[in-house]
């Protein structure tokens, strides 16, 4: 991750993978494999708040 | 319905309690609240984990812990839109809030509306965003209301003509009068209790309720027969193909839409330092998970057999069949305080607007900073018994109906203060334009629906249906890029631009000693 000289960084394109991963619901949409009951369709949103908000904390600690 | 004198005596326990909070507030981190800048962002001196709790209480309304379970037990799994939603907000939030902290703090902005003025040096585009943002905040006070209407009312607290809705009216004006003297910092104190109460009210739901349900396996099994047995069909527990233009757009609409409403704007603001923004978009999610487990109650209830008479009671009736009296009013306080919360921040955002870009834009505009706050004081009081009104006076479904305009409204400021953050590109003339055209053919698509979020249409060979907010956003685009054009090319020259580049990136250079949490000392 070298800074370019305008300030943009690249890892601030880490923040676009949970609009990936959420906004095509054709690839989440399903009831197996469930995990403790609980169908894809939920763990796999579940799984997704915890993989945004650590891209987020890493983003914030690698570009202050 | 039975009195249910344990819950109720619970509750005014609690309730009480933040009253007193409420009204102790104003001697909270002493500062004049004569100055809006005091009275209506506490001074801009919330650490991270104070604004925590301000912004995650005023975002996760009581409104949303009954709809939302409300949602799913009616609709299945386009219900649970609810949690990309809030999980999208945040990286949006941690792009753009910390652009606007900054140059509200440069400029002493308190609302988004004079952040616009600022950058486009256009009143009338301001008045715009004052003026929606207002409209979409009045309906969102009423529902919270109806939040605590409905643990009023599942307490067996009943009654006949206006006493029916005495407890309401004594518990909002008992809201009015603490907002009225202690300003942003009364819901930023309550807002410790009503989300530890929360908290641990959801905790124990998801742990005691499906363990006596014997396990998610068998909730969820009892879902799937619940849903194919409807006729016509209502949802199903696992998002169909139809709905999945649904769920995405409404999923990031209301993701753009959450960070440019008024209160959420309020709370960022705040915050004592950028920094305190950026760190708590990685700890909101917090309140996100809690918001997801809350919606999995609503599956609950359908696995425990309830019958409701209407969707609001998913959640009281799933509670009162569950825990005893005891639990029962405490997890009812912790709804109804958590309607105080959003309740005051949204009436004190509405207040900031109306001050700011209406009375001393229009009315006043040599009004000094004491008359400012005290006209927003007084806003504030007539705000909330306007929402207070409103529910008593009209079917709820009206409020409902306002508040989910409200979100395709508000979605429509996002081109002029979110662009605007970033680019001066559109003129504002352009803006006002797009502006005045989304919000026509929002209003118009949702109403042609009898006011529903969605609207379907045939692309190719499918049929979609998108969420209406963002229908109504790229129309705002296309007429605002459009006409920009046009005047770019006529020559017409914009209005000046007040802020500078640099004003966006880093605050004014203020050494202020802070503690271990951020705060200052």
């Amino acid at each position: 991750m070298d800074p370019k000289a305008d300030g943009k960084r690249p890892v601030w394109w880490l923040l676009v993978l949970p609009f990936v991963a959420l906004l095509f619901p054709g690839l989440y949409a399903h009831a197996e494999p469930a995990f403790f009951g609980l169908p894809f369709y939920y763990w796999y949103q579940f799984a997704w708040l915890l993989a945004t908000t650590a891209l987020t904390a890493f983003v914030y600690m690698r570009s202050r | 319905m039975k009195l249910d004198v344990t819950a109720l005596a619970v509750f005014l326990a609690f309730f009480i309690l933040v009253t007193v909070l409420g009204f102790y507030a104003a001697r909270w981190r002493r500062g004049d609240l004569t100055q809006l800048d005091e009275w209506g962002l506490g001074g801009r001196r919330f650490g991270v984990a104070v604004s925590w709790f301000l912004i995650g209480g005023d975002l996760y309304t009581a409104y949303t812990l009954i709809a939302v379970p409300a949602a799913i037990f009616g609709t299945g799994a386009l219900g649970f839109f609810a949690v990309p939603y809030t999980i999208l907000a945040y990286p949006i939030m941690f792009a753009i809030m910390p652009r606007l902290w900054n140059v509200s703090k440069n400029h002493g902005y308190v609302t988004p509306a004079d952040f616009v003025r600022g950058r486009y040096g256009s009143n009338g585009l301001a008045l715009a965003i004052a003026a929606t943002g207002i409209l979409a905040t009045m309906p969102y006070i009423a529902l919270q209301l109806v939040g605590m209407q409905v643990v009023i009312g599942a307490m067996g607290v009943t009654g006949s003509g206006l006493a029916a809705d005495l407890p309401l009216i004594i518990a909002f004006l008992i809201l009015a009068a603490y907002t009225y003297t202690s300003g942003l910092r009364a819901p930023a104190m309550i807002a410790f209790v009503k989300d530890a109460m929360i908290y641990l009210v959801v905790i124990v739901a998801i742990v005691v309720i499906p363990a006596r349900l014997g396990g998610f396996g068998p909730i969820f099994a009892a879902a799937n027969v619940h849903f194919a047995s409807i006729v016509p069909p209502a949802g199903a527990v696992i998002l169909g193909p139809k709905a999945y233009w649904s769920y995405a757009t409404l999923a990031l609409g209301s993701a753009m839409a959450l960070f440019i409403y008024p209160h959420a704007i309020t709370g960022v603001l705040g915050a004592a330092r950028v920094d305190v923004v950026k760190r708590n978009a990685a700890l909101l999610p917090a309140y996100s998970f809690l918001l997801g487990l809350i919606a999995l109650l609503g599956y609950a209830a359908i696995g425990a057999g309830i019958h409701v008479t209407a969707p609001s009671l998913v959640i009281p009736t799933l509670f009162k069949v569950m825990f005893p009296s005891w639990f029962v009013g405490f997890a009812f306080a912790a709804i109804a305080i958590g309607a105080l919360v959003p309740a005051a921040v949204m009436s004190i955002a509405a207040a900031n607007l109306w001050t700011r870009n209406i009375y001393k834009a229009y009315l006043k505009p040599g009004a000094t900073d004491a008359e400012e706050a005290s006209t927003a004081k007084v806003a504030s009081l007539v705000v909330k018994l306007g929402a207070l009104a409103f529910i008593i006076g009209v079917p709820t479904q009206y409020a409902i109906n306002l508040q989910l305009l409200g979100g395709i409204w508000i979605l429509q400021t996002f081109p002029a203060i979110v662009v605007g953050l970033y680019r001066r590109w559109f003129h504002p003339t352009a803006l006002l334009w797009g502006w005045a055209a989304g919000m026509v053919t929002g209003t118009a698509l949702s109403f042609s629906q009898g006011v529903k979020p969605t609207f379907a249409f045939s692309l190719g060979p499918a049929t979609i249906a998108p969420y209406i907010g963002l229908d109504a956003l790229v129309v705002n685009f296309i007429v605002a890029a459009a006409i920009t054009v046009a005047l770019e090319r006529s020559g017409a020259a914009a209005p000046p631009d007040v802020t500078s580049p640099g004003d966006y990136t880093a605050a004014p250079p203020i050494i202020v000693p802070t503690n271990l949490l951020g705060e200052r000392a």
